[in-house]
């Protein structure tokens, strides 16, 4: 290295320049004098929608994006309202929020953490967003969540299945209406008792990644509270796209159920493969060899095409649904965009009208007070028949939807069809349940942001 | 000044002009106008644009200066923010103890994977950096989940106990500097203006502008020139009795440093990490940070990776009722064909226009935007002027 030569007066005026530069931020926020941050001032209140727009989840985003839009509409009173007019709270007049004009900025996650929580903050910091909501993954639901803890705005989770988001990762100003890992082992075990026996021997392949791990502890706990054994649990990389190798052990294996726990795209080759090895026409122990999906989704019925035919899975919503709040949902979205919604787009719209209605309710957009009018909410007429936002976690409890692939399908949006719903009572659990993060787990104490 | 030739402390005084400035900078235009969607002077983008400026920075001083090109640098980045992380859940909420330990994370990974990397070089060393690093993310990703979060990531918790800090019952440990929140601000109105002065940024930038300087004097210093003559004819230097190994060695690991310093600062700033930071791309990101600013140069890699975030952050924000709001003024039909060829290269297209933007710099500036701005300082100063700056340009020459 060269010489250095530092002279009394330079590092006098460095270190001057350096004490300025420390001393200079000090500690204000504008919206110190409302009490939480970004009070909406004006005539309109703006709104963060954080969705994956590229990536693995970008359909999945895509029709989030369409129900926020169609939310927004139907909170300022365009449209034909939708399910503000089975909403069994009356508290939404149709004219924004609070009177105030809804308005919204979009924002990409790409499904990651990172760019999830770097477009969230310019929402907060920039656009001043008063409420998140969105996203298709629970990495991002809980990276964001966090977040919006930490800078005192209200989070509406979007699609996230894993545990965590309302279980050991729950944070008081964050809300969870879609269903998790434990609800849908729940609600399977039944239903797989009765189609398929209770001496069964189970195989999971389980994607390797927290939502995995989650859904293959609940689907396990509950199934084996019933009668069946688990042989083996194997874990599969979640960049697989080939899932031979992991089949042919289950073939030798005296496994009479093979359990999916896969999402998304590994989920459409994992059972195309499995498949196409024949596991469907095999018999073993002397009965039928059958497959099992935690999670379905419609995009996902759709990859996996003839393949999903007669397999059973739960969803936390499904278009087919003949209830008055369905319906009508249902109807304004396929008039607006031409085909019925995903259960991605009934979950986002309905976060997005319990957050208005909250708002409504307690008369302030401070998140505080929203988080207070949705504690213990109950309502009905959203789609999921009588539902409670429970006060202890912050997550919905509401009947689950078990489905199998449809075996004659009239089009492609048609592919699953209900098989039961299984009620509120029988996927309950305690807040400090042991697969929801135990006794430590903890909402924390809601933060207004200033 | 400070070691440095007059050029070189000009560039150092004009790049601390600029991040001390930056507030003012990035807001040129007044809240609530139209333009306001263009502003990126908010806390978090600005600690974006410092932070990657370092990694870049790093990333220069090994592919820059001794043409290796490491594939894998997001993994540093990662391995130094997850250090960062578990320093602050375990330690301390101050952030100085926290960089410090990325650095020297992210130090001791580099110094692996460049003993082991090193051994080959072209295509070779970037598949074997590639292959670390991605080796790195599926282990954060599944395996090590009981250390890294797995895919949900790690995060300060209400539950958890450093051993220098209390957190208050309930609440959510925030990084501070003695005491100084990272997200404390100062918000300044000025007219319809709003600057935003924050306590986080200006930490990253004074780090930032200390990175900067280093890398200025690595680049003049000996150590920098056997670099540049690994990078021009290694073999050659063997031939001569010199072992180059040492020296790349040592570059990569101050590259692996710069980079753990990035990552250790992005947990400061945002106390969270999951283990896409170290996915390929974010690997990718560099290079391309680097290449469109200009390899070799030293101010290149702070303008690319400032230009990546603002498309990032910016760009990618604009949907399509924002392009209708704009263009709302011409005749309807007009407006939605408009609307139709412009949406593509905004919101989620920003990709492309990052793409086409980055082909017509290869393709017309191979020395990046530093090039470009030559070329324009050329026009002004005329044919004269050319002639002077060519004589200098061994400073600045671009690598290829």
């Amino acid at each position: 290295m060269s010489k250095s030569n530092f002279t009394r007066r330079g590092l006098l005026k460095t270190g001057a320049a350096t004490g300025a530069g420390l001393a200079l931020p000090t500690y204000l926020s504008a919206a110190a004098h409302e009490g939480y941050l970004n009070a909406p001032t004006g005539s309109t209140v703006t709104l963060g929608f954080n969705v994956p727009q590229s990536g693995p989840y970008a359909d999945e985003g895509a029709d989030e994006l369409r129900a926020y839009e169609l939310a927004v509409e139907h909170l300022n009173g365009g449209g034909d309202g939708g399910m503000l007019n089975t909403f069994s709270s009356k508290a939404l007049q149709g004219n924004g929020i609070l009177g105030k004009k809804v308005e919204y900025v979009t924002g990409d996650t790409q499904t990651k953490s990172d760019a999830a929580r770097a477009s969230a903050k310019s929402m907060i910091e920039k656009d001043g967003a008063i409420m998140i909501t969105g996203g298709s993954s629970s990495g991002v639901a809980v990276a964001v969540q966090a977040l919006c803890q930490e800078a005192g705005i209200i989070f509406m989770a979007g699609l996230t299945h894993s545990n965590d988001t309302t279980g050991k990762d729950r944070k008081a100003n964050g809300f969870r209406h879609f269903f998790n890992s434990y609800m849908s082992g729940a609600a399977l075990a039944p239903v797989l008792a009765s189609n398929y026996g209770t001496d069964r021997k189970a195989y999971h392949l389980t994607a390797d990644y927290n939502w995995g791990y989650t859904t293959e502890e609940a689907v396990r706990a509950s199934t084996e509270a019933m009668g069946w054994e688990t042989v083996a649990a194997v874990k599969t990389p979640l960049t697989q796209t080939d899932f031979s190798a992991y089949i042919t052990p289950v073939l030798q294996s005296d496994a009479d159920v093979l359990v999916l726990n896969h999402y998304g795209g590994n989920m459409v080759n994992s059972l195309t493969n499995a498949v196409q090895f024949g596991l469907r026409e095999k018999m073993v122990n002397g009965k039928q060899f059958e497959i099992v999906v935690p999670l379905y989704s419609r995009l996902m019925a759709k990859g996996a095409g003839e393949n999903v035919k007669g397999i059973f899975g739960s969803t936390n919503w499904h278009w087919s649904l003949q209830d008055e709040g369905s319906q009508a949902f249902v109807k304004s979205f396929g008039t607006k965009y031409g085909f019925p919604p995903s259960q991605a787009a009934h979950t986002c719209y309905v976060q997005a009208l319990l957050y208005a209605d909250a708002v409504e309710r307690a008369g302030s957009f401070a998140p505080c007070a929203v988080a207070e009018a949705l504690e213990g909410f109950e309502f009905d007429g959203m789609g999921n028949g009588p539902t409670l936002y429970r006060a202890e976690d912050h997550q919905c409890f509401k009947d689950v939807l078990v489905v199998k692939g449809k075996e004659n399908p009239t089009s492609e949006f048609d592919l699953l069809e209900i098989v039961e719903v299984t009620p509120v009572d029988q996927v309950m659990y305690a807040p400090d349940h042991p697969q929801m993060g135990g006794a430590e787990a903890s909402l924390g104490t809601c933060n207004n942001g200033a | 000044m400070l070691g440095l030739d007059s050029k070189d402390f000009k560039l150092l005084l004009i790049v601390a002009a600029l991040t001390m400035l930056a507030p003012f900078i990035l807001n040129p235009f007044p809240e609530g106008s139209g333009m306001a969607q263009f502003n990126a002077g908010y806390p978090d983008l600005m600690q974006r644009f410092v932070i990657f400026g370092i990694f870049a920075i790093g990333f220069n001083i090994l592919f820059g200066l001794t043409g290796y090109l490491s594939f894998g640098h997001a993994a540093f980045l990662g391995v130094g923010s997850y250090g960062a992380m578990w320093m602050m859940k375990l330690f301390s909420l101050n952030v100085l103890p926290a960089i410090a330990v990325g650095i020297i994370v992210s130090g001791i990974f580099a110094l692996a994977v460049g003993y082991v990397s090193l051994r080959r070089s072209g295509i070779y060393f970037s598949i074997l950096t590639l292959a670390f690093a991605q080796m790195s993310y599926a282990l954060a990703y599944s395996v090590l989940t009981p250390l890294t979060g797995g895919e949900t990531g790690l995060q300060i918790k209400s539950t958890d106990n450093p051993l220098l800090s209390t957190i208050p019952e309930g609440e959510i440990g925030r990084a501070s500097l003695f005491g100084l929140d990272m997200r404390a601000s100062y918000e300044m109105n000025a007219g319809d203006w709003l600057f935003t002065f924050n306590a986080g940024y200006y930490i990253a930038a004074l780090i930032m502008l200390l990175a900067f300087y280093l890398s200025i004097r690595i680049f003049r210093s000996p150590f920098g020139t056997m670099l540049r003559a690994v990078k021009s004819n290694q073999t050659r230097m063997y031939y001569t009795g010199l072992n180059a190994r040492p020296y790349t060695l040592a570059a990569f690991v101050i590259s692996g440093m710069y980079a753990g310093l990035a990552g250790g600062l992005l947990v400061a700033m945002d106390t969270q990490v999951g283990p896409e930071r170290m996915f390929w791309t974010a690997s990718g990101e560099v290079v391309l940070m680097t290449i469109l600013g200009g390899a070799g140069t030293l101010i290149g890699p702070v303008l690319g990776s400032g230009v990546i975030k603002y498309m990032e952050n910016i760009l990618s924000k604009i949907n399509k009722d924002i392009l209708h709001e704009w263009f709302a003024f011409l005749p309807d039909g007009l407006e939605d064909f408009i609307v139709a060829i412009v949406y593509p290269f905004v919101g989620k297209g920003w990709h492309l226009t990052l793409g086409l933007i980055f082909m017509a710099v290869v393709i017309f500036l191979p020395g990046g935007l530093v090039q470009g701005g030559q070329k324009i300082a050329r026009l002004f100063r005329g044919k004269k002027a050319s002639e002077d700056s060519d004589e200098k340009s061994t400073q600045s020459t671009p690598a290829e």
